[in-house]
């Protein structure tokens, strides 16, 4: 015990006192949050640009009804003729020109008119002007239906079926894939955890193997404890990482944001999707509040104590799984280039696990594939974690479940783990062979 | 308990490649004993097994008596063949950091790193990283490293590999000084020089198995063959050649008739020599009679050679 803390120490102090590593670790934070204010920089730059559409009204319609809103803004031209309009349109740089020709009958009247642009027009501005038309258009065919606008009015509004669990608490529309979304981002940052400090354990096998130190640290400690302190010191350098860049980020981005006086509530509407989704929602609904402060009582009842104990778990586990296939193939191989053939297979169920994950677990948290995925232990750590934020037991994922794919994750690491050990032991005191898998298999049983 | 290590028809093979087949050893204490054989023979196989690298499939193996276990790997130093240092790490850190994974505690290792240190003359390397020095430079911290704990067995596997004519000196007298203090040396190497020079105990390992131990006097007893390397102050030197030639096996002579010296070795059907003496001492006057005692180096290549004539 007391040489794998050595070990780790070691293996820590060697990764963090890297160069790169103290590069990496003050550059990144600084260059994220470069980007985000760059793109906070260009959305509001956006913003600002007013798009102005030309109006050449010849009807007695719409006299009215085109006028500026965000963003747009709309010129009439009077009294004269359609290439005239067009012409000085295009001079003066508006993204367009909407042409209303004279007809008695509304119908015909929208059906021939038109509207001219350099370029195909955008999605958003044609939906503002059809907006318009089809709000005409239904008023007229009300009136004509002897249905006054008030009477369509009461109407107009829209059926939200309400929905509960059988034990009767309410649910929420959206609220899987917030959720969903919340657990996702648990089970990316695994993903990328895996992947980056994976690689930074077989690198560091690879040089114990061409520094020719190998044979002597093993003939004092076991080739298991090496590999395991490998796997820890590096973590650990890991988290230490990942902490100074929240903490950093979150000090940088706070700095910044009071330099270029940007209100971060504005930035997260546009970029976040949880707010994203209860807007684009917001108008059809006509308790906002009330739905909006439900929405806000489900997120805070998020059992977060759980997820963040969970999100331990299934990170440890799961780090410690992939790491140690990692550590696996450092040591079977001579140089970095022979690595590629041995990753592919590692980050396939990784890959495959945030995939079903956005694909499955958002639209259908505990149906089969769901399920499965989060009880297969190379993939459980990230689909697992997109579910849980759901609860556990009642109405989110069964307790039974997640005791299985935890118990299932403890064998196979501890499987993984003797077998990766087995590969270790053998691979970091061979020289000169490119191993091939039937190697690998030869290994094992000896 | 005379012997540091025995090992009892130890057998280890990899896949369908016996490594090692039935090998027996006993190496006694505070000798140096040579391990010794061909590429490939097992010698990496068998020491790897003593530093509990890896584990024999049959056969048992004793450390001062006892059955090899966990506890035994701090009372041994193993200088492997193929050795490094991290290179990024400084020298001193690194230095401590191996002799504790030893055992030895952070203060201890420190005092002995730095009495090591100074007897090498390498003080100022201290905080120097290991990619700014010299192979021979690194491989005297390799040596530091693997005699700090102060282990009762030492394991040299090719230690010159590396070293000037100097240096390889200095690490030479290390070793016998280390012996003279007590320690038990098993020293793998092809260098058969250095084997005449320290070994007085050998085993000659080939194709995986044991085929030669022993006592090296003893060894070289048994292979001489009763040549003697003779000198002789003589007037009619052919005749005399021609008449031995006659009854004896007689290779390498030479007459110098301006000198009278006839000089050639002579092979006896025994060892006794008295009788050869006292014929030759009628006849001339005798400067040189000399036993040729084979060389380590000649025992290990009739024997590797003996047996692949034999397969």
């Amino acid at each position: 015990m007391h040489k794998l803390g050595l070990i780790i120490k070691r293996e820590y102090l060697a990764k963090v006192r890297n160069k790169s590593f103290v590069v990496m670790t003050f550059l990144s934070p600084i260059l994220m949050v470069g980007m985000v204010l760059l793109i906070a920089y260009l959305t509001k730059i956006n913003d600002n640009e007013r798009q102005v559409v030309g109006v050449l009204n010849e009807s007695d319609y719409f006299t009215n009804d085109f006028v500026g809103s965000e963003g747009t803004s709309y010129l009439h031209f009077n009294s004269i003729s359609l290439e005239a309009a067009k012409d000085s349109a295009a001079g003066l740089g508006y993204v367009g020109l909407l042409h209303i020709p004279n007809r008695a009958n509304l119908e015909e009247l929208a059906a021939q008119s038109f509207f001219y642009t350099k370029d195909v027009p955008s999605t958003n501005i044609l939906d503002k002007i059809e907006g318009v038309f089809e709000d005409r258009l239904r008023l007229n065919r009300l009136q004509e239906l002897g249905v006054s606008a008030q009477d369509f009015a009461t109407m107009e509004n829209r059926f939200e079926l309400k929905t509960a669990t059988f034990k009767g608490q309410k649910n929420l529309k959206g609220i899987n894939e917030i959720k969903a979304f919340i657990g996702g981002a648990f089970g990316y940052l695994i993903m990328m955890f895996i992947i980056i400090y994976g690689g930074f354990v077989m690198r560091s096998v690879i040089e114990e193997k061409t520094s020719r130190i190998i044979e002597v640290i093993i003939s004092s400690v076991k080739p298991f404890h090496l590999m395991l302190g490998k796997i820890i010191g590096t973590s650990l350098a890991g988290v230490t990482q990942f902490a100074i860049w929240i903490v950093s980020a979150s000090l940088l981005m706070l700095v910044a944001f009071s330099i270029f006086d940007i209100d971060p509530s504005a930035l997260s509407a546009t970029s976040d999707i949880t707010n994203g989704m209860t807007g684009e929602m917001a108008p059809q609904v006509p308790t906002l509040d009330k739905t909006m402060q439900l929405y806000a009582q489900e997120l805070y009842d998020i059992p977060w104590a759980m997820l963040l104990t969970f999100f331990v778990i299934y990170f440890i586990l799961g780090y410690l799984i992939y790491s140690s296939i990692y550590a696996a193939i450092g040591a079977a191989v001579d140089s970095e280039t022979d690595t590629q053939q041995f990753i592919f297979p590692i980050i396939l169920p990784l890959m495959l696990a945030i995939y079903v994950g956005f694909f499955s677990v958002f639209s259908n948290p505990h149906g089969p594939i769901a399920v499965g995925f989060s009880l297969f232990p190379l993939t459980s750590p990230i689909v697992m974690l997109m579910r849980l934020p759901g609860g556990i037991g009642e109405g989110g994922v069964p307790i039974w479940q997640v005791l299985t794919s935890i118990i299932l994750l403890i064998v196979t690491f501890v499987g993984i783990v003797w077998l990766a050990a087995k590969i270790y032991r053998v691979g970091i005191l061979m020289y000169g062979k490119k191993p091939t898998y039937r190697e690998l298999w030869k290994w094992l049983k000896y | 308990m005379n012997n540091i290590l025995v090992t009892k028809e130890v057998t280890k093979q990899y896949g369908k490649h016996l490594a090692l087949n039935k090998v027996s050893l006993e190496i006694p204490k505070n000798s140096i004993y040579g391990l010794l054989g061909p590429n490939g023979a097992g010698k990496t196989t068998l020491i790897r097994i003593i530093n509990q690298i890896t584990f024999p499939d049959s056969g048992e193996v004793f450390f001062d008596g006892e059955p090899l276990k966990a506890e035994h790997i701090s009372k041994i130093g193993y200088l492997p063949e193929e050795r490094g240092l991290y290179k990024k790490m400084k020298v001193g850190e690194q230095a401590l950091y191996l002799a504790q994974l030893k055992g030895l505690s952070k203060a201890d290792a420190n005092k002995r790193l730095k009495y090591w240190f100074d007897r090498l003359e390498i003080g100022d390397w201290w905080n120097k990283k290991v990619q700014e020095l010299s192979k021979g430079m690194a491989q005297k911290i390799q040596f530091i490293v693997t005699v700090l704990h102060e282990p009762k067995l030492l394991i040299f596997d090719e230690p010159f590999s590396g070293f000037d004519p100097i240096n390889a000196n200095i690490i030479k007298d290390e070793i016998l000084l280390l012996k003279e203090k007590g320690a038990s040396i098993i020293f793998s190497t092809h260098r058969m020089e250095s084997v005449e020079e320290l070994c007085e105990y050998i085993a000659l390992l080939n194709n995986s198995e044991k085929i030669l131990d022993g006592k090296l006097s003893d060894i070289k007893k048994a292979y001489k063959n009763n040549i003697y390397q003779i000198g002789l102050e003589v007037a009619h030197g052919e005749a005399l050649l021609k008449e031995l030639s006659n009854k004896f096996e007689i290779s390498l002579a030479k007459f110098d008739a301006a000198e009278g010296q006839l000089d050639f070795t002579l092979q006896l059907p025994s060892n006794d020599s008295k009788e050869m003496l006292a014929y030759l001492s009628s006849k001339a006057n005798i400067n040189r009679f000399v036993e040729t005692i084979p060389s380590a180096n000649e025992i290990f290549i009739k024997n590797i050679q003996d047996k692949e004539v034999n397969a």
